[in-house]
């Protein structure tokens, strides 16, 4: 088997799961212009809600993902509504602040709960290598979280595009003074947006339960590449996120194996740094709309 | 069916309105008359509950609007076609107008709205499938006015609809403005432009430092010395 192959379709399954990560990010950050840095460890949280799911009550992970997807929804509602939306109008500092501070309180919880100890869901069906029509083996998880963030990225933009409350949605990020002089309750779309933001969290956690173990850290490790992928596909763009996600996973499978494997990061940053610079506000961002 | 008594307000510690008393009823075309600062915008922006006022009373069909939030006025039948556009540019012209029928009772017969509204403005309807922000001033004020009427308003307020275009497009918007009277709506019309907006209103206000200091007929204002002093240089 062709070794760039191998690495090729390992990169784009990569790319497919910082893509699912990546998604809810760029959606928060375009309609409702706050950065949740609280993204990875409400990833965190939802790892450790399916590995419980699935050791507590033998709930197969991928059966656990459709309910933990509302779960989350409701939680990241009730966390604009608690946390963000007193903060509306405050300083962007502000707010950054406020979602580290949720951030850093969950990691400790999550700390002080289950221990730094890694509490991996037990699925070996999903750890098995699958062959690619002979071109490259991978893991069937893998597999399953590609077409789980491609399917829920496609659902996603269709919903914006086709549906009344996503036309509304997009029209608060487009203007937020107008919006409401057409009936539209500004604040109730920044719940909605917020709960379908940590909602596509909720999806990826189980869906990435059987790949990645839980621990308390275990955000930071997947949510600044998440950070990378949403600026270099342009913020609140959600092609840009899957297209972003998917080079940075192509290229940290080909660094990893070409340049060295702990020079990797360096080479993406670089590739990132690049894009910036011919263009500052992402790839399909548009220049006014970030 | 609006009625203002002794509205106050302001933003912050800056009071713009100091007592205006107004009222329009239904088939009346009002306009409201001043210089810059006079407070005419935030006359508009209080009935659309975009700013609280600090006093006084808006009244709808004698129903104290006090505490309403923007949607909730829209609810009552009024719209705004706001100063400046305001547009969703990254959005198709006909998407702008579906959104302008977001409200439950407007989207219940919204294709029948459309076809409705599209009649009113011919030239709208070549444009449906442009990106709004692609338009040029005067098509973006068309559609803003489209966007208005999709919510099938009782009343519809303009603010400035003619500021920072071209004199020929100018004419254009009035006659806009003519057909959306025409078809019956109820409007009240904020314009720097008074000579055309005093011969269509059925009534006029004039507003100076937050005061209403006069109100008449349209075409009767047009004709006042003090008026034509001040607002039209002779």
């Amino acid at each position: 088997m062709d070794i760039l192959l191998q690495l090729i379709a390992n990169g784009v399954l990569l790319g497919g799961v910082f893509a699912l990560i990546s998604i809810g990010l760029t959606l928060i950050f375009g309609i409702v212009r706050v950065v949740n840095f609280a993204h990875g460890e409400l990833l965190m949280v939802g790892l450790y809600a399916t590995w419980i799911m699935a050791t507590q009550f033998g709930l197969h992970p991928y059966v656990a993902a459709l309910p933990l997807a509302v779960a989350f929804f409701f939680l990241g509602a009730l966390m604009q509504r608690a946390i963000i939306q007193p903060l509306m109008n405050a300083d962007p500092h502000i707010q950054i602040f406020a979602t580290v501070g949720v951030g850093t309180a969950l990691a400790n919880a999550a700390l002080m709960i289950f221990s730094a100890d890694l509490r991996s869901v037990d699925l070996p069906w999903a750890r098995q290598a699958t062959d690619l029509f002979g071109l490259a083996s991978v893991s069937r998880g893998n597999l399953v979280a590609f077409a789980v963030s491609f399917v829920a990225t496609g659902a996603l933009i269709a919903f914006l595009n086709r549906t009344h409350l996503g036309r509304a949605i997009r029209a608060v990020a487009q203007n937020r003074y107008a919006a409401p002089l057409m009936g539209i309750d500004v604040n109730r779309i920044y719940a909605i947006t917020f709960g379908i933001g940590a909602g596509c969290v909720g999806l990826a956690a189980a869906v990435l339960a059987p790949l990645y173990p839980a621990f308390p850290t275990v955000g930071s490790f997947f949510v600044l590449t998440a950070f990378v992928v949403v600026v270099l596909g342009g913020m609140g763009s959600l092609e840009g996120a899957v297209v972003g996600a998917l080079i940075i996973g192509l290229v940290e499978s080909l660094a990893g194996y070409y340049v060295a494997p702990d020079l990797k990061e360096v080479v993406y940053f670089v590739i990132f740094l690049g894009i910036l610079i011919v263009r500052p506000a992402g790839l399909f961002g548009v220049r006014g709309n970030e | 069916m609006l009625r203002l008594e002794g509205l106050r307000a302001g933003y912050g510690p800056v009071t713009v309105l100091q007592d205006v008393s107004l009222e329009v009823n239904a088939g009346e075309v009002v306009t409201i008359v001043g210089g810059n600062g006079a407070g005419k915008t935030t006359t508009l922006r209080a009935i659309c509950g975009l700013l609280r006022p600090t006093g006084g009373r808006i009244t709808v069909d004698g129903r104290d609007t006090a505490g309403l939030s923007p949607p909730a006025i829209v609810d009552l039948g009024i719209t705004m076609v706001p100063e400046g556009r305001q547009l969703f540019p990254f959005m198709t012209v006909r998407e702008n107008l579906m959104l302008g029928a977001y409200k439950p009772a407007a989207r219940a017969r919204i294709d029948e709205r459309m076809e409705e509204v599209l009649a009113l403005f011919p030239r709208v309807r070549e444009r449906l499938s442009q990106m709004a922000g692609s338009l040029s001033g005067g098509e973006q004020q068309m559609v803003a006015i489209a966007r208005g009427m999709m919510a099938n308003p009782r009343l519809l307020m303009f603010d400035e609809p003619s500021l920072g275009l071209a004199p020929l497009i100018v004419k254009q918007v009035f006659e806009i403005v003519d057909r959306v009277v025409a078809s019956g709506t109820t409007v009240l019309i904020v314009e720097q432009n008074i000579v055309h907006t005093l011969q269509i209103a059925t009534r006029g206000y004039v507003l100076e430092n937050g005061q209403v200091v006069m109100s008449d007929t349209g075409p009767a204002l047009l004709k006042d010395p003090h008026v034509k002093r001040a607002y039209l240089g002779v």
